[in-house]
């Protein structure tokens, strides 16, 4: 075990270039890290699941000799589990392989054993044992869009996949391509980037292409959206139909990451950087950017955070908590991880030299 | 039956077991690509730690044949006769 967990404890789950580090907490603000797990493997993915009583942790890893591979522990990185055949594995008739997993995502309470993963190149991919085997989702893969999809300068991948916690909606978004939806739980989907710019292209309206760097949906508010884009920070309030731009206000418009809050309306967490030529945060003074009225106004949280800080913060290095106050955490690329167990009011840098942060993730420790 | 050995990096072995080296029974040449399908028959996650599922070698692994490295030969289409030794090497890769 990690630390002391005990059932109600927190669970910080730290992925870096060069391995994992896990640690526990009594309070979000004591915490004991054991690590580095899967040394020398980079974890560009994680989600911890703690439904039915039990806390899951699913890592995406992938070793620059040996690949990758998803691999999952249900006793806080004591010990870790990898299925044979492999979790991920592209069909055969396919004709591709997996590079990297950029996503885990558990499905909602109401749908136990389902975990949803993103991956490059740029697929979708669905469990219902918990994250053990994936089935890749056709109807994305088959897209006639596909071709035309692009890789970023991190790769071709689906990054984000948001599943509506009762209904049949999923959203995915992809660099490059943007935001797709489904409105049958994955059977079929439709680009929905009405108002992102990509202003990269020739068209800077395009049906798709978008390099949309993360979405996040509001707790709250059904058909209510958040997204980071390679320059602009957009809000829907209509499923995606149209985004409207949220970014005034904000230092810059640029950034990866997009948080929202486990329950409460309207609120949702950004991290700044300057430019798409300049990724750092602006004027090198790190902040996080809280909205609590969907992007009608930001606040600029910095407390506890330092000055002089020319990392980024990628797309998921940050993640919140569920408990009350949700606790919000992120890493930079120059390996620190900052903790704030109170909604971004205040941080404390809780790891620091680890290699460069590439997902963070946080959740109450279930069924320790 | 004469075998072809395949001699495993020490960071693979514990997929293997904790052999070093993996025999395979040949009666004549085989394929490099034979060749690992047999020795890691038994070994699923060794078997996607060398290849992908395409059957692709993975970009940073090296199969030597006689000290030659597969790719500047016929890749896995490599002929390997039994006798001849083989060796599974990560390549300088990293930072």
């Amino acid at each position: 075990m990690v630390g002391m967990a005990t059932q109600g404890s927190f669970v910080l789950a730290v992925g870096t270039k060069k391995g994992l580090w896990l640690a526990t907490s009594p309070d979000r603000r004591e915490w004991s890290f054991t690590g580095p797990h899967f040394l020398m493997s980079e974890i560009p993915s994680i989600g911890i699941d703690t439904r039915e009583g039990r806390t899951r942790i699913m890592v995406g890893v992938r070793n620059e000799h040996w690949g990758p591979t998803v691999a999952h522990s249900d006793d806080l990185g004591a010990t870790w589990s990898e299925p044979e055949q492999g979790a991920i594995t592209f069909p055969e008739d396919t004709g591709a392989a997996l590079e990297r997993i950029w996503q885990i995502y558990p499905d909602a309470e109401s749908r136990p054993g389902v975990v949803w993963a993103g991956a490059e190149p740029i697929s979708v991919w669905k469990s219902t044992d918990g994250g053990e085997h994936f089935e890749l989702n056709r109807g994305l893969w088959d897209h006639p869009h596909r071709s035309d999809w692009g890789a970023g300068y991190g790769g071709a991948a689906a990054h984000s996949i948001v599943v509506h916690p009762q209904g049949e909606t999923v959203h995915v978004a992809m660099s490059t391509g943007g935001v797709y939806r489904s409105l049958d739980g994955g059977t079929s989907w439709e680009a929905r980037n009405k108002g992102i710019s990509a202003y990269f292209m020739p068209d800077p309206n395009p049906e798709f292409g978008q390099c949309v760097h993360k979405i996040a949906a509001d707790a709250a508010v059904d058909g209510r959206l958040y997204a980071q884009n390679h320059h602009g920070v957009y809000r829907t309030d209509d499923n995606a139909e149209s985004w409207t731009s949220i970014a005034e206000g904000l230092p810059a418009d640029f950034g990866f990451v997009m948080l929202t809050h486990p329950r409460r309306e309207g609120t949702a967490w950004v991290v700044p950087l300057k430019a798409d030529g300049e990724r750092i945060p602006p004027n090198g003074e790190l902040a996080v950017h809280r909205t609590d009225d969907a992007g009608g106004s930001w606040r600029r949280l910095d407390n506890g955070l330092p000055r002089g800080e020319y990392n980024s913060v990628l797309r998921d290095a940050a993640s919140v908590d569920p408990a009350e106050p949700a606790g919000v955490y992120f890493g930079t690329r120059g390996g620190t991880v900052y903790a704030s167990a109170d909604e971004g009011e205040t941080f404390t840098e809780v790891a620091s030299h680890l290699p460069d942060v590439l997902c963070v993730r946080a959740a109450v420790v279930a069924g320790a | 039956m004469p075998d072809i050995s395949v001699v495993l990096p020490s960071i693979l072995q514990p997929l293997a077991g904790g052999q070093s080296v993996l025999t395979a029974p040949a009666d004549g040449p085989v394929t490099v690509a034979k060749l690992l399908d047999s020795i890691t028959a038994d070994f699923a996650v060794l078997a996607r730690r060398l290849r992908d599922e395409t059957g692709a070698l993975r970009r940073f692994v090296n199969v030597y044949v006689d000290g030659d490295e597969v790719r500047r030969l016929q890749g896995l289409d490599t002929e390997v006769a039994p006798g001849q030794e083989v060796l599974v090497i990560q390549s300088v890769a990293g930072g």
